[in-house]
């Protein structure tokens, strides 16, 4: 029963951090995000709050929180209330199944730096990815703006025609490892053994439905501020306002982890056993912590610096991109990687030469479409006066 | 129909697979935002840091002494003529024995007023000035004023202290 009650601390204790590290983070990416922005126009970006803009996000609260808090007459009050928390609620209940780290011993208690570990892992982060778009879709609708709402379709309409992509690209993953546990994942590939080396084109599928379900440019659509003024956050101010955008933040991160998780060996780095033996159960683990933050803050920046190159797509290319696109890919990918595991079963290779498989058919398929394309595509030919 | 012999028939290819996979044009486009991202910011953190506006720039007005600390300004008006918005005002007085320290001229101005609202920092005070009194400076520019009663500047403002002497690029 102690051993029960220490373990149970121990998580609350673990989940207790890892709620504001999470929200610490996602206060500093807007930080991060103008510092990035200046950094890519060459500009300073700001730094009047504090040395370098430090307390730029405390300013930002401030701010967001001293704004008037505005329900418009003709909305749906609870919805609109209902709207902004469903986001947040969201955005934080998705770190929970990403491991953190492997096992930490502290004052005697093991536990795992993962908030549940449950066998359906990323089941999980579909699940309530999905359930998301509810906070979008909610929000816009019971705004009573035109605008919003058609904000609010966007984002569900593309936020389900991106999810089959990133399903089917999650299939190949499930296809090598066996196991829907995160931690069954990360295990697999421990010691530098990371997904990307086999799922090249997969972790470019899943990278492109990440940025059109965090609503991000170029697939920040719902958000589209030439079109929709402000898209489903139209009528939104102060800190509802405030809840939407840091929940954009929050899954930011997120979604940079499960990427991390997922192809890039989450808290691996190459010599976790060994490290831990060095310097014992807890140092060693927070070392994975440290390599499963980094990975995810790159991404982080990816995203960032994403926004910051390509332009907004538009919504019909948005649709062409992932319905023709993407999905077929995705249906390629599967099979070209249950064709490099079935060689593998079949003839005993070793991983590497699963890898070669893979890269191999890749690159092949890529030349023979554009030779193909090369040898069929039309010249148009038009008059300029 | 054609209206004149000058068009030109204009090959346009079709998007190749290339160009629709988006992936070389968008690899690109960040390798290009990249280099942006370690290059030096342009802008500066302007009120701590100032960039060299040239020697010409027209900036906070300065009524110049002499070697020996004398006022250069006679009082003669012509600033104030020749000043397109009226911003210039003065009173003139004669110089009293013992004074010549303290003024280069028999004659000098008691009072010399400038009303910042109204100078539009043409610099034409400063070519008409016969006595090299008066000069905008290159490198200090206007305090910014909060209130109407902090709008004139008179001599305590506007007279050049002999321990931060004006210098302009040129002189000695």
């Amino acid at each position: 029963m102690e051993i029960t009650s220490s373990l149970f601390t121990a998580k609350a204790i673990y989940i207790g951090i890892l709620f504001l590290v999470t929200l610490g983070i996602a206060a500093y990416s807007t930080y991060g995000e103008r510092v990035i922005a200046a950094f890519l126009q060459d500009r300073v970006g700001p730094d009047r709050a504090g040395p370098w803009g430090i307390a730029q996000p405390l300013a930002d609260a401030v701010k967001m929180f001293m704004k008037e808090d505005f329900i418009p007459s003709k909305a749906n009050k609870w919805l609109f209330i209902a709207g902004p928390c469903v986001s947040m609620l969201t955005a934080l209940l998705t770190s929970a199944v990403i491991p953190f780290g492997g096992k930490m011993t502290v004052a005697g208690v093991t536990f795992d730096l993962q908030g549940i570990d449950v066998n359906i892992g990323i089941l999980w982060v579909f699940g309530i990815v999905s359930l998301g778009v509810y906070g979008v879709l909610i929000g816009g609708w019971a705004s009573n703006n035109k605008f919003a709402l058609i904000g609010a379709i966007r984002a569900a309409s593309q936020n389900i025609s991106y999810e089959l992509a990133m399903g089917l690209s999650i299939i190949a993953i499930l296809m090598i490892t066996g196991s829907l546990s995160t931690n069954a994942i990360v295990e697999n590939q421990m010691n530098g053994h990371w997904n990307i080396l086999y799922q090249p084109l997969g972790f470019i599928i899943f990278i492109v439905c990440a940025f059109a379900e965090c609503n991000r440019t170029p697939f920040d659509l719902p958000e589209c501020e030439t079109e929709l003024i402000g898209g489903y956050h139209t009528e939104y101010s102060s800190m509802k306002l405030g809840f939407y955008l840091f929940s954009e933040y929050i899954n930011m991160f997120v979604s940079g982890a499960v990427m991390a998780t997922l192809y890039f060996g989450g808290y691996d780095f190459g010599w976790n056993n060994e490290v831990n033996e060095a310097i014992g159960m807890f140092w060693g683990p927070l070392i994975g912590v440290l390599a499963l933050m980094g990975k995810s803050l790159f991404f982080v920046f990816v995203f960032m610096w994403v926004r910051w190159t390509i332009p907004r797509f538009r919504y019909d290319q948005l649709m062409n991109l992932g319905w023709t696109g993407l999905i077929p890919l995705s249906m390629f990918n599967v099979v070209l990687t249950g064709l490099a595991f079935m060689l593998e079963y079949t003839y005993g290779f070793n991983h590497w030469i699963t890898s070669a498989i893979i890269w191999g058919g890749l690159v092949i398929t890529i030349t023979g479409a554009l030779m193909y394309d090369n040898a069929t595509y039309k010249k148009k030919k038009a008059v300029i006066a | 129909m054609k209206l004149t012999d000058r068009s030109k028939v204009l090959e346009q290819d079709e998007l190749t697979l290339a160009e629709r996979l988006y992936i070389p044009a968008v690899a690109s486009g960040m390798l290009t935002t990249l280099k942006h991202f370690f290059k030096k910011p342009i802008t500066i953190r302007y009120p701590e840091q100032k960039r060299y506006l040239g020697p010409v720039f027209r900036g906070q007005h300065i009524l110049k002494r002499d070697e020996e600390g004398a006022e250069r300004c006679t009082a003669c008006g012509l600033c104030a003529v020749a000043c397109p918005a009226e911003a210039i005002s003065m009173v003139a007085d004669e110089r009293m024995k013992g004074e010549e320290k303290l003024y280069r001229e028999e004659k000098y101005a008691k009072v010399y007023e400038i009303n910042m609202l109204r100078c539009i920092f043409c610099g034409l005070c400063e070519e008409a000035c016969p006595k090299q009194a008066i000069y905008l400076q290159h490198d200090k520019m206007a305090p910014p004023f909060l209130g109407r009663d902090e709008v004139i500047f008179g001599k305590d403002k506007l007279v050049e202290k002999m321990d931060d002497r004006y210098l302009r690029e040129g002189w000695k």
